[in-house]
């Protein structure tokens, strides 16, 4: 079970502070990060790619979803 | 370099190329496209406010929130949503426009005032910079506006249609709304010039996202510069859009720059209530207006804020001139800095008692 990020509905930058936030305490176990607007795809994209991370593209519930892995 | 940085670069490069064309066209100089200045402008010919030298309905406006509405639909990224703390919005969007007004445009113009060499840009870009810092500060302490939540899909046409009427009001032109006789407000691009840029710039900008205060704060908070390259585009296309275009006003200097005061620090302070604002609010008047027509009401409300500001700014005297800051402006920005930093203290405040309780709470459940 990946460790669960809703950032539904949040204005910019937060999303990306939100992940900014799980993985600064990456442990190894994936992160699963639910937005519902592709702005926010593409900067958390960016952020964690920029971080080394690799991210997987996904749906969940109608939105986004975003799986981050190292 | 990457692609996608190109792509960044360019699109603000297409700002300011079509800034300095609107400029040899017949926009007020240093205005080639002023998002702050050109609500106020639509707030005067509504009749909101009645100085007699900014009233016009500029087509620029109605061609950002068109050009981000079409591209979002064929995009399929129209998404009528809000419900994010809207009376907070809109009392932000209130001072984020007192303080351009007294700073005499947006972070936008701000960037093409300093493109054609007027240095108490330079003087506002530091306070952008520092309104920013600050914001940031609150971000980090878990500053939040709260969710936005779907609305009912007519909600989210609500911009699109109010720049149809705004439209039909510039075309009909009806005797209730007033257009300048002289002064800035007077001098105007045709309108099919103007329109055509607004919509090219809205359309473009809906894909890049660029927004002016997402550039420096995101430097700052993750260091990441991608929106920044987007500011940079804008400043040096501008620079040679005007050096080609519009040569005989290009003078780099602080003293009798066009629409601009030499008030060092009203320049500084009015910019950096802007930047507060603009960081609470998760993105600059250009970037609200983009996120306007893509069906955000919240957004919506915020710039009803900047109407509202506007009118203030000019029925009680706010608004500086070439003239400097009246004291009613200075008194505004004060007045403005310490409430916008009580909105944010007390959010930060009531989220961290909320985290705390939440996590008792939770250490209750787990002892229990």
């Amino acid at each position: 079970m990946p460790k669960f990020v809703d950032a539904r509905g949040r204005s910019c930058p937060e999303p990306v502070m939100m992940t900014k936030q799980a993985i600064d305490s990456f442990d190894g176990e994936e992160i699963k990060v639910v937005v519902d607007t592709r702005v926010a795809v593409e900067n958390i994209k960016r952020y964690v790619q920029n971080q080394g991370f690799n991210v997987e593209d996904g749906e969940y519930e109608g939105d986004f979803s975003l799986l981050i892995k190292k | 370099m990457k692609g996608n940085k190109i792509k960044i670069i360019l699109s603000g490069g297409l700002i300011g190329i079509l800034a300095a064309l609107l400029v040899k066209f017949g926009n007020p100089l240093n205005m080639g496209v002023c998002v702050a200045c050109f609500y106020r402008d639509i707030t005067g010919a509504l009749g909101l406010h009645r100085a007699a030298v900014v009233q016009y309905i500029r087509p620029e406006i109605i061609g950002f929130i068109l050009g981000a509405f079409i591209i979002a639909l064929i995009k399929g990224e129209f998404k009528p949503r809000g419900g994010s703390s809207p009376i907070l919005r809109f009392i932000l969007g209130v001072f984020l426009m007192i303080g351009a007004l007294v700073f005499l445009g947006c972070p936008l113009r701000m960037i093409l005032r300093l493109s054609n060499g007027d240095l108490n840009a330079l003087v506002g870009v530091v306070g952008y910079i520092v309104g920013i810092i600050i914001g940031i500060q609150f971000l980090k302490r878990g500053f939040t506006l709260g969710r936005s939540e779907k609305q009912p899909a007519i909600s989210g046409y609500s911009m699109p249609a109010i720049a149809i009427a705004l439209l039909i009001f510039l075309i009909v032109a009806p005797s209730f709304i007033i257009f300048s006789e002289s002064g800035p407000g007077a001098m105007a691009a045709p309108i099919t010039y103007s329109l055509i840029a607004g919509l090219i710039i809205g359309g473009v900008i809906q894909r890049t996202r660029l927004c002016t205060a997402g550039g420096f704060r995101d430097a700052f908070l993750i260091k990441d510069f991608h929106f920044l390259w987007g500011l940079l585009g804008i400043f040096t296309f501008s620079l040679i859009g005007n050096l080609v275009f519009n040569f005989e006003s290009f003078k780099i200097g602080f003293e009798a720059q066009p629409i601009a005061h030499a008030d060092f620090l009203w320049n500084f302070l009015g910019m950096i209530l802007t930047g507060i604002c603009a960081v609470l609010l998760g993105g600059c008047p250009l970037r609200q207006t983009i996120l306007a027509g893509e069906g955000d009401t919240d957004a919506v409300v915020t710039i009803l804020g900047f109407i509202v500001g506007a009118a203030f700014a000019h029925n009680f005297g706010l608004a500086a001139s070439p003239k400097g800051v009246p004291d009613n402006g200075k008194i505004a920005v004060i007045i403005g800095l310490a409430i916008v930093l009580c909105i944010a203290t007390a959010v930060v405040l009531q989220n961290t008692k909320q985290r705390k309780l939440l996590k008792e709470k939770k250490g209750g459940q787990v002892n229990a």
